[in-house]
């Protein structure tokens, strides 16, 4: 067999060990073994995993650091969710869903093309500030969106259910700050896991091929990539694009899996932002194995420390804060080389272990 | 016709008169040196060439076609092909990966056919590192081809920043200051790549060298600039022999 590149094995990898995690906790589920409170985590956990995936695509492969990341998993859940709730008794419900998973993840796509034109023109602080400030938007305006149905049509207002005018029969699809009530929950914990891998593999393919590499390249050194003839905006727009529409499909899933999706600040503003953001760069800038882990991680945490109430966010963010000082202080980066506890020493004493067997 | 041909090329910076009345003719295979003592304008003249500035003034032919003022990009697509004087590699990448960028315009397949690895991927990305191999391989960096570029030792990151230039197949390389922090020996093994690139490439070479050694060496002609303006151009032992040159540069 033709041996493969360091990261495709580390992909098949990290695709073996989702497989395995995913066969424990059907299996856990099926058997009854699992709380309730840990099986109703598997899907948004699954969703959160993409997301950041997408946001370390921005922020690992192009360079640019994005806080407006939930705004796109926004516009992928709401969306997604009014086409299901809109053809819901027209559509069955398979072709309904993979249409309304193209439909969630294609205008995610379109809102992140649309928002990194302007935006893409920055760089660095202001980057992050206005794609902060466009996830704010989005979700604001979700929260005053107004739509019905009736015999009649659509209808659409800004103002309040009542402005909408509808007929006797008329059902209100989005309620303002209500959101979408009564979406089908169609995210099993089954299609979460096979869109993480798509996911994973997408994205591992992307950065591996020529565009990714124009990517990496014009994150390195834009000048040096503009010499060599690449186009600058073209690839920062389709990388852009790529992790936006990842999102999305995060989006897709979490809107799926409850029911009723309302957008707030601890869902779909600026908090769910940088919690994906505190995955992505915990699990490692450019590692999308490292935010699955991250996220899996990070999201469980919170939950097994219930039992300690008052307490648990007080140590959820000292654990953050080890983390954190494990994989970047110097000192501590020095103590884990002299005594061979970094990640790579730590692979190759595994590996040398292997050979002698 | 000349390969290139620059016309009263002037850049202001503000008040400050960078670059002014600059005249150039280079013709196709030529090794054309620019010299002149620190700050009179050298590397802004690459800055214009490469369009990474804008000129305020004055005209730049390549090949008869009117570059000037163009995006950096289409220049590069029109035949020219630069190092920097600080080096721009792109440091997280490997050796190969280097110079497989610089054969992005020359190899193509979509960003579809790569996220969804089309036979075409497979079959186009086979030809990108057989000739990516072939042009490392010239600098005898073949060896080194998955080295992150960043760890290669700085002579190597040299080669390396020319080679990745040359595999955009330029039909004018400019060179700014390649010999710049290398000791004798490397700089002789440079004269030699320079040669050798010549001959393998059929590229024309414009270089910036501060090392005279080099520049009486393998340069055919020069040009002397001096507070932004040519003071002296012509070939090169001419050049080198004009007392305002000594006087201005050299030193007597």
């Amino acid at each position: 067999m033709k041996k493969l590149d360091k990261s495709t094995r580390k992909l098949i990898s990290s695709i073996a060990v989702i497989v395995v995690l995913y066969l424990v906790m059907s299996g856990m589920q099926a058997t009854g073994n699992l709380s309730s409170l840990m099986s109703g985590l598997l899907v948004p956990v699954c969703a959160y995993s993409l997301v950041a995936i997408g946001l370390n695509l921005c922020v690992g492969y192009l360079g640019e650091l994005s806080l407006g990341h939930a705004g796109f998993m926004c516009v992928g859940a709401f969306t997604s969710a009014f086409f299901s709730k809109m053809y819901q008794d027209v559509i069955p419900d398979v072709p309904r869903f993979i249409l309304a998973l193209l439909i969630g993840t294609f205008f995610a796509a379109l809102f992140g093309f649309l928002i990194a034109i302007p935006v893409l023109r920055l760089s660095g602080d202001y980057l992050a500030i206005v794609t902060l400030a466009f996830g704010e938007i989005i979700k604001n305006v979700i929260n005053v969106l107004y739509v019905g149905k009736d015999a009649a049509g659509l209808h659409l207002s800004l103002k309040d259910m009542m402005d909408l005018g509808l007929d006797l029969d008329g059902v209100v699809l989005i309620n303002g700050a209500q959101g979408i009530t009564g979406t089908p929950r169609q995210s099993t914990f089954t299609i979460a896991v096979v869109l993480l891998i798509v996911a994973l593999i997408i994205t591992h393919n992307f950065v591996n091929s020529r565009t990714g590499r124009a990517v990496k390249a014009i994150r390195d050194n834009q000048i040096a990539a503009e010499t060599v003839g690449l186009p600058i905006t073209k690839y920062k727009l389709t990388a852009f694009t790529i992790s936006a529409a990842i999102a999305g499909v995060g989006g897709v899933l979490y809107a799926h899996n409850i029911n009723s999706l309302t957008a707030t600040t601890n869902n779909f503003g600026y908090n769910m932002s940088i919690m994906i953001l505190v995955y992505v760069v915990l699990g490692g800038i450019g590692n999308f194995s490292g935010s699955v882990i991250a996220t899996v991680v990070l999201t469980m945490l919170p939950e097994m420390l219930r039992g300690l109430s008052t307490y648990r966010m007080l140590i959820y963010s000292i654990v953050l804060i080890g983390l954190m000082l494990f994989n970047w202080a110097p000192g501590i980066l020095k103590f884990r080389e002299e005594h061979g506890l970094t990640t790579k020493q730590i692979v190759d004493k595994f590996k040398k272990k292997k050979e002698v067997q | 016709m000349a390969l290139l041909e620059v016309t009263n090329l002037g850049i202001s910076f503000g008040g400050l008169r960078a670059v002014d009345e600059f005249n150039l003719t280079i013709e196709k295979g030529e090794l054309y040196g620019l010299i002149g003592p620190n700050g009179a304008g050298k590397t802004t003249v690459f800055n214009m060439l490469t369009g990474i500035y804008k000129p305020t003034d004055g005209k730049i032919f390549l090949d008869g076609n009117n570059i000037t003022g163009k995006r950096t990009a289409d220049i590069n697509k029109a035949g020219v092909a630069r190092t920097f004087q600080n080096i721009r590699l792109f440091g997280d990448q490997s050796v190969l990966d280097n110079v497989k960028i610089g054969l992005h315009n020359r190899f193509e397949y979509g960003t579809f056919t790569g996220v969804f690895r089309l036979p075409k991927y497979f079959s186009t990305e086979k030809e990108m590192d057989k000739k990516a191999l072939e042009i490392l391989s010239v600098f005898g960096l073949d060896k080194e081809a998955d080295v992150l570029a960043s760890n290669l030792p700085y002579g190597k990151q040299r080669q390396l920043e020319i080679a990745r230039a040359l595999a955009t197949n330029p039909k004018l390389l400019l060179l700014d200051e390649p010999a710049a922090g290398m000791n004798p020996n490397e700089t002789k093994d440079l004269m030699d790549t320079i040669a050798l690139i010549r001959k393998e490439f059929g590229v024309t070479i414009l270089l910036i060298e501060h090392d005279m050694k080099l520049v009486s060496g393998i340069c055919e002609k020069l040009t002397v600039l001096n507070f932004g303006r040519v003071l002296a151009s012509g070939e090169t032992t001419a050049v080198l022999n004009n007392p305002e040159v000594i006087k201005a540069y050299l030193g007597e």
